[in-house]
């Protein structure tokens, strides 16, 4: 359950997420912001909590991990991370600058709290698999997340790992699909679609549900249920808007990678 | 010189060599792709059920899994064919764990013509060229038990990401009881002045053959062993091709980007000197037994010979 106050916090957290998000990207120049903003309902609610973690100690044995393993959405992840105190605001401005420590895609070697590298998709996923693995091994109590983009699962990789996570019952691992229904060159309905989404998961073995994923209340619903499941992963396909939140972005293909600058950031931020 | 063959299979000194560790470093953990039973990893199986999985016919995602071990503090042994294990997994491997320089255990079995009737499919001709141009990834060939055996502590406590090539069956043992591994250097096999021969995994004991016919003929051939591909011994190989001026390699695979290339390429930088070499000559490979193959592809003991001569000549 989540108190109403609880609730305006982590709404206020996605938004600052998404202005965060936004920012980046216009000072960069061009960046994937709509596949980014999409998950950013999902990130204020896991690093702002779900998640036991430790910003002080990002590589803290014991904590909770994510693994972004749509590795091209990492600005919205590094967004997350700074505004849990993992690395200062500054820092985020110098997103894809020459030196930084924030490329384009995820890298564990560079980004405070970031717990895998990721960017050539589904190995993130395998990876979550094998944290997931490692908890068991241990007798670890910590949990493993991951995030998948709908384009990301026409990858073979994503269902060798769901099968083997399946056949091993790891319930330690909640995966989400951004499914946003968009990739690169159009729909994912056009380019190969993957329906029915929800039953080839539940083939593979895995406990699936279905949400709103810019509905707070229903994801962390959908989190307290994975907790009761016992002995099968959990995926939560997250019905989501491309370019969710930002208006020159919302529901646009082309908003997986797109140019803009800081003008449009501040003309953004005035309408919301 | 009589050539012996080592007592035990190297998939069973492997098995071994893991089962032994496994006792007292709570961080192994083995993972197979439904060639549990090839490599010969089945006792660890049996003895580490909790720590030894099996991800069926699925490479990349062992990789993958191997790489999220390692994150959380294992060391994970990912084991299959080098065919598989390497051009199969190549970018799983560069991401998930060069990228990020986890310090998992990439175990390829059957190196190159070693795969025999399995054929071109099954023959990875090109895995050192192509993990040696991976950055932060060390490589790796043991030529024989008491080398393997004696490498071990190393692998375990390596702290990036390794590649093992690894003949799975008895090997030619080339090195007695007291020999010394020493990381990232060369070993010496058989001392000579008037041409190298640079050899490693099953081209060892061809080269020690070549070595002992050149020396019917007058002529003082070194035989020394290239075990570590990567790091690369450039200090240790530069010093032996001043000291001989000419030098021929030896390898169970491409001569692009192995090896071959790799002497070749110590030489341009630090001595130029002549460098033949012998192994695949940008081929693909077939079916047929390990000996048939290597006479097929002049990668005998005679065609070394031949090679150290021409080499030799271009010295004058």
């Amino acid at each position: 359950m989540i108190s109403d106050a609880c609730l305006q916090e982590l709404n206020a957290k996605a938004r600052d997420i998404r202005v965060l998000t936004l920012e980046m990207i216009g000072h960069a120049g061009k960046g994937h912001l709509g596949g980014a903003v999409s998950i950013a309902d999902i990130l204020s609610l896991l690093y702002f909590k779900r998640m036991n973690v430790k910003p002080e100690e990002p590589r803290w044995a014991d904590r909770d991990r994510l693994v972004l393993s749509k590795g091209h959405a990492g600005t919205a992840l590094y967004a997350a991370l700074s505004l849990r105190g993992y690395f200062p605001r500054e820092v985020c401005y110098t997103l894809n600058q020459n030196g930084t420590t924030l490329p384009s895609h995820v890298d564990m070697r560079k980004v405070p709290g970031a717990d895998m590298t990721a960017g050539s998709l589904a190995q993130g996923f395998s990876a979550a698999v094998g944290m997931a693995l490692a908890g068991k091994v241990d007798s670890k109590s910590y949990k493993v997340y991951t995030i998948v983009g709908d384009g990301e699962s026409q990858e073979g990789q994503i269902w060798e790992a769901a099968m083997f996570a399946g056949n091993h019952g790891l319930d330690n691992l909640v995966a989400f699909t951004d499914w946003n229904g968009m990739q690169i060159d159009g729909t994912t309905d056009e380019v190969n679609s993957l329906n029915p989404l929800d039953g080839k998961w539940e083939s593979f073995g895995w406990h699936v549900i279905t949400v709103d994923g810019h509905d707070i209340v229903a994801l962390d619903a959908a989190l307290d249920e994975a907790e009761t499941v016992k002995g099968k992963p959990t995926m939560i396909l997250a019905k989501t808007l491309k370019g969710k939140g930002i208006s020159f972005a919302e529901g646009k293909v082309s908003s997986h990678s797109m140019a803009y600058g800081l003008d449009e950031v501040a003309a953004e931020i005035a309408k919301m | 010189m009589t050539f012996v063959k080592d007592q035990n299979e190297m998939r069973k000194v492997y098995c071994t060599l893991l089962s032994e560790s496994a006792k007292t470093d709570d961080r192994i953990v083995v993972l197979e792709a439904d060639l549990m039973a090839s490599n010969g990893t089945k006792d660890f199986f049996k003895n580490f059920p909790e720590r030894a999985y099996n991800v069926g016919i699925a490479e990349a995602n062992m990789i993958g899994v191997a790489a999220g071990l390692a994150s959380c503090g294992k060391l994970p042994f990912a084991n299959t064919f080098t065919a598989f294990a390497t051009r199969r997994c190549y970018d799983q491997i560069t991401i998930s764990a060069a990228y990020t320089n986890l310090p998992l255990r990439v175990v390829g079995t059957d190196p190159g013509l070693a795969a025999e009737v399995n054929g071109g499919t099954h023959m990875s001709m090109e895995d050192v060229s192509i993990m040696r141009a991976m950055p932060n990834m060390a490589v790796f060939e043991p030529v024989d038990e008491t080398q393997f055996r004696a490498a071990w502590d190393w692998i375990v406590s390596y702290e990036g990401p390794l590649y093992i090539r690894l003949f799975r069956k008895n090997t030619t043992k080339i090195f007695d009881e007291g020999y010394t591994f020493e990381p990232g250097k060369v070993s010496l096999v058989k001392d000579g002045a008037d041409v190298v021969l640079f050899a490693s995994g099953i081209m060892v004991a061809e080269a020690l053959k070549a070595a002992e016919a050149l020396e019917a003929d007058g002529i003082s051939a070194a035989v020394v062993n290239v075990h570590t591909l990567k790091p690369f011994d450039s200090e240790g190989v530069a010093a032996w091709l001043k000291k001989c001026g000419a030098a021929v390699t030896c390898e169970n695979g491409t001569v692009l980007g192995g090896l071959g290339s790799a002497v070749a390429e110590c030489a341009a930088d630090n001595c130029p000197v002549p460098v033949k070499k012998i192994g695949v000559q940008d081929h693909f490979g077939e079916v047929g037994t390990l000996s048939y193959l290597q006479e097929k592809y002049h990668m005998t003991a005679k065609d070394i010979v031949e090679a150290a001569k021409a080499a030799i000549d271009m010295k004058k």
